[in-house]
C-alpha cells in the first residue's frame, strides 16, 4: 500500500450546497411534509415532484429538518428505485420489463428503445430528451406491452408506436 | 332527450385512447346538436374491448368497442346514441359472454358508476355494509367476516376474520388499519381497478375494519407506478370526508376514523407487510422477523390490521348481504369469489370474478379465448413473479388455494399470465433470478447475493458450459434460497426457476 492512499479523500473546503432553485424546492417540501407521521417518503416525493430529482446536496437540509442523520436519509433515498439524485431528461420513459409484457414482445421493445436512444437503462439520451428506466409492472397487463411516459400510461405498444413516441420525445414535443 | 354516454377514465382505457374518444364524442355531440351526458366511468375490465363506449338506452346499456377516436364520426352517423347498428356494436353490455358468465360481487359496481360520484355509489348499494356494521357490536362484525370464510387476497390467503380478532383482542390506546395497495405482482391489476373504479367501496371496507377492531386511523399504501390511482383515491378520501364518512363522527355514529393515502417508491418488497409498515414510517423497506405479528405490534408498534385492497373491498358486501351469502360461493376452504386477472398472451384479457372452483382450462378457453397470437399455449404463470410456470397438463386443476398448491403452484393475488409456444423458458428462469436480485431487501445473503449467482449459473447452462454440473449447482442454490430466506421473495423465487427447469429442460439445452 502506498502512503498516498492513506490520505483522506479530499473534501471540498466550500461545499457549494443546493442551488437556490433546489433550496427553495426542498424548503417548500419540508414545510409541507415535516409534521406528517413518517414524513421522509412524502417529503422525498415532494422534492422529486418539484425538481425531477432529489439533489444529494439537499440531504443535510432534509436530515436536519426531520432530526435524522444524513446516513439515514441517504439510506432511504438509495433504497427506493423511484428516486433519482440527478436531473432527468425532459421526459422520463419507463418500460415495463415484467412477465405479462414479456409474453407480448417487450424484450424487443427494450432493445429498440435502447438502440434508438443510444443508451442503456438509468441514462439520458444525448439530446437530453429522454431518460430511460425499467419498471416492473404498471398494472396494464391485459393491454401489454405497456409503458409509462412521464405520468401517462400507454398500452398495446407496438414497435411502430414506440418509434413514433421516441421521435416525439426526442424532438422536444 | 339527453342521452347518457359512458367512456371509461380508467388508466388502462386511457392508455389506449379513451380520453381522445371522450373528447371527440363531446365535440361532435355539440356540433350536431345532440344533448348528451358524458360519464367517465371506471372500466368494465373487458380490456380487449377498450376503449369501450356505452350508451344508455331503454333496453339497457349498449356497448361499442374497441373504439378509436377516428371512428367516432361514423358512430354518430350510425345513430349510436339511439343504439344504432355499427360494426363496433357489441349489443347489451351485460350480455357479453365474458361478463355474463361472471359472478361480480366485490366488483359489482366496477365500470357501472362514476367512481367519484357519492350519489351513484349510494344508489348502487354503497354504505349498506357500514350501516349494518354500525348496528352490530365490534365482536359481531369480526364474527361475520370470520364466518364468511374470507381469506386474504394479497397472496398469503390468511383468514381475515382471525387476523381481525387477533387485533381486536389486543388492548392498546391506538390501533391502525393499513390497506396494502402495493400490487407489485406482474400480471395483476385487480387493486388498481378497484382504486380507480370503486374507491368508496374500499373506504367503506376500511371503515368497517376500523369499527371491528377499534382502530381510529387508517393508511393506504399505493405504489408509485399507479399515479392515476393515487390521484383518484385522494380525491375519494376528500369527498368522503366532506360527506361525513371520515373524521371524528363517521356517518353520524360518533365514532372516529381518519384515512391517509401514501405513495410507495418503486420497491416490490414493500408489498410484504412488515416492509410496508417500515416504509410507511419513512424507513428503508426492510422485512422484519415475525413474531411480533403486525396485529400485535405493527405500525409505530401498535396493533395493526394489514389487508389487501381486494380483501377490504369485499368486506362491505359481506356485511350488507351477510356471511352466508358470501360463503355459499366457492368450495372447500376457498370461499366466496376470486378476482382472476387474465394477462400476457391472451385474446381476451380482463378481470374475471368467479366463485372459486372453475378450472384453469375453462378460464383460458372460455374467458381468455386462447392466445392473442393464435399459437398454442405453452406455459401459464399463476400468482405473480414468484409463481411456478405451469405446463399444459395441469390446466384441469380447479382454481382453489389448496388445489393450485397441490400442483406446485400458488394462486397468490390471482394473476394469470399466458405464454405461447415461442417463449424461451430458460430466459424466463433467468428473469426470475434477475428480478429477485433487483428487488431483494438485502437482509438475507441467499436472496441478496445468491440471486445474482443464479443469473450467472443459468447463463452458463444456456451457453452449454458444463451444463450437468451447473444444473446441479442451480438446484442446490434454489434449495438454499428455499430454506435460507426470511420472506417469500427469496423463499419462492426458486418456484419459477425450478418449474421451468423441470417442465421445459429442453429450453436449457438439457435432456428431459
Ligand atoms: C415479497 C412479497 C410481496 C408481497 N406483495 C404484496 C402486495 O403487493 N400486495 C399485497 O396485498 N400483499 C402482498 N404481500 C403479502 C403481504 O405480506 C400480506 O400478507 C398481505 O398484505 C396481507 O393482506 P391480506 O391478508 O388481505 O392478503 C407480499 C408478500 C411478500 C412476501
Ligand atoms: S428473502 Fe430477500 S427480500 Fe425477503 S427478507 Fe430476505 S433478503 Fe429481504
Ligand atoms: S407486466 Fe407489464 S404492465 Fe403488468
Amino acid at each position: 500500500m502506498s502512503s498516498a492512499s492513506l490520505k483522506p479523500a479530499a473534501i471540498p473546503l466550500q461545499d457549494p450546497g443546493p442551488t437556490p432553485r433546489e433550496h427553495a424546492a426542498v424548503a417548500a417540501a419540508i414545510t409541507a411534509c415535516r409534521d406528517l407521521p413518517g414524513a421522509l417518503l412524502p417529503l422525498l416525493h415532494a422534492v422529486q415532484d418539484a425538481l425531477g430529482y432529489v439533489p444529494s446536496a439537499s440531504l443535510p437540509m432534509i436530515a436536519h429538518a426531520l432530526n435524522l442523520s444524513r446516513a439515514e436519509v441517504h439510506g432511504v433515498l438509495s433504497f427506493y428505485h423511484h428516486f433519482r439524485t440527478s436531473p432527468p431528461g425532459r421526459h422520463v420513459l419507463k418500460l415495463c420489463r415484467a412477465e405479462s409484457c414479456q409474453a407480448m414482445g417487450s424484450v424487443a421493445l427494450e432493445a429498440l428503445a435502447k438502440q434508438r436512444l443510444g443508451i442503456d437503462y438509468h441514462a439520458t439520451s444525448a439530446s437530453g430528451g429522454t431518460t430511460l428506466e425499467p419498471v416492473y409492472c404498471l398494472g396494464n397487463c391485459a393491454l401489454s406491452p405497456a409503458l409509462l411516459v412521464d405520468d401517462e400510461l400507454m398500452g398495446r405498444v407496438t414497435p411502430q408506436r414506440l418509434l413514433a413516441l421516441l421521435d416525439a420525445l426526442e424532438s422536444g414535443s | 332527450m339527453t342521452v347518457t354516454v359512458y367512456v371509461p377514465a380508467d388508466s388502462a382505457a386511457v392508455s389506449v385512447g379513451a380520453d381522445a374518444v371522450a373528447a371527440r364524442i363531446a365535440l361532435l355531440a355539440q356540433q350536431r346538436g345532440k344533448a348528451i351526458r358524458l360519464v367517465r366511468n371506471g372500466s368494465r375490465a373487458l380490456f380487449w374491448l377498450e376503449p369501450l363506449v356505452e350508451v344508455a338506452t331503454p333496453a339497457g346499456r349498449i356497448a361499442y368497442g374497441p373504439v378509436d377516436a377516428t371512428q367516432v364520426d361514423s358512430l354518430f352517423d350510425a345513430d349510436f346514441l339511439g343504439g344504432g347498428a355499427h360494426s363496433l356494436r357489441l349489443g347489451l353490455t351485460d350480455e357479453i359472454p365474458f361478463l355474463k358468465q361472471q359472478e361480480r360481487l366485490t366488483y359489482c359496481r366496477i365500470g357501472l358508476i362514476d367512481p367519484l360520484d357519492l350519489d351513484d355509489y349510494a344508489a348502487h348499494g354503497g354504505w349498506q355494509g357500514l350501516q349494518r356494521a354500525l348496528a352490530l357490536s365490534p365482536a359481531q362484525v369480526v364474527q361475520e367476516v370470520h364466518d364468511s370464510g374470507l381469506r386474504g387476497r394479497g397472496g398469503a390467503a390468511f383468514p381475515a376474520g382471525i387476523k381481525w380478532k387477533t387485533c381486536a383482542d389486543t388492548v392498546a390506546a391506538q390501533k391502525y388499519i393499513v390497506c396494502n395497495a402495493d400490487e407489485g405482482d406482474s400480471g395483476t391489476y385487480a387493486d388498481r381497478l378497484l382504486l380507480e373504479g370503486d374507491p368508496y367501496s374500499l373506504i367503506e371496507g376500511m371503515l368497517i375494519a376500523g369499527l371491528a377492531v377499534g382502530a381510529t386511523e387508517g393508511y393506504i399504501y399505493i405504489r408509485s407506478e399507479y399515479p392515476r390511482a393515487f390521484r383518484v383515491f385522494n380525491e375519494a378520501i376528500a369527498r368522503a370526508g366532506s360527506a361525513g364518512y371520515l373524521g371524528d363522527n363517521v356517518a353520524g355514529s360518533g365514532r372516529r376514523f381518519g384515512l391517509q393515502a401514501r405513495l410507495g417508491a418503486g420497491a416490490y418488497i414493500c408489498g410484504e407487510e412488515t416492509a410496508l409498515l417500515e416504509s410507511l414510517q419513512g424507513r428503508r423497506g426492510q422485512v422484519r422477523v415475525k413474531p411480533p405479528l403486525p396485529a400485535h405490534q405493527g405500525l409505530y408498534g401498535q396493533p395493526t390490521v394489514v389487508n389487501n385492497v381486494v380483501t377490504l373491498g369485499s368486506v362491505p358486501l359481506i356485511l350488507a348481504r351477510g356471511a352466508a351469502f358470501y360463503r355459499d360461493y366457492g368450495l372447500g376452504r376457498s370461499r366466496g369469489t376470486i378476482a382472476l386477472q387474465l394477462a400476457g398472451n391472451v385474446r381476451c384479457g380482463g378481470l374475471v370474478e368467479k366463485a372459486f372452483g372453475l378450472s384453469l382450462r375453462e378460464l383460458l378457453h372460455d374467458f381468455a379465448g386462447g392466445t392473442a397470437s393464435g399459437r398454442p399455449i405453452r406455459a401459464v404463470q399463476v400468482g405473480g413473479p414468484l409463481g411456478a410456470y405451469l405446463p399444459q397438463d395441469v390446466l384441469d386443476t380447479a382454481i382453489d388455494y389448496e388445489a393450485i398448491a397441490a400442483v406446485g403452484g400458488m394462486l397468490g393475488h390471482g394473476g394469470v399470465v399466458v405464454f405461447d409456444d415461442t417463449v424461451d423458458m430458460a430466459a424466463q428462469a433467468r428473469f426470475a433470478m434477475e428480478f429477485c436480485a433487483a428487488e431483494s431487501c438485502g437482509k438475507c445473503t441467499p436472496c441478496r447475493l445468491g440471486s445474482t449467482r443464479g443469473v450467472e449459473v443459468i447463463d452458463r447452462i444456456r451457453t452449454g458450459v458444463d451444463p450437468v454440473r451447473n444444473e446441479a449447482l442451480l438446484r442446490d442454490l434454489c434449495a438454499t434460497l428455499l430454506d435460507g430466506s426470511l420472506c417469500a421473495l427469496g423463499g419462492m423465487a426458486p418456484f419459477p426457476v425450478l418449474s421451468a427447469l423441470d417442465n421445459y429442460p429442453e429450453d436449457f439445452g438439457l435432456a428431459r
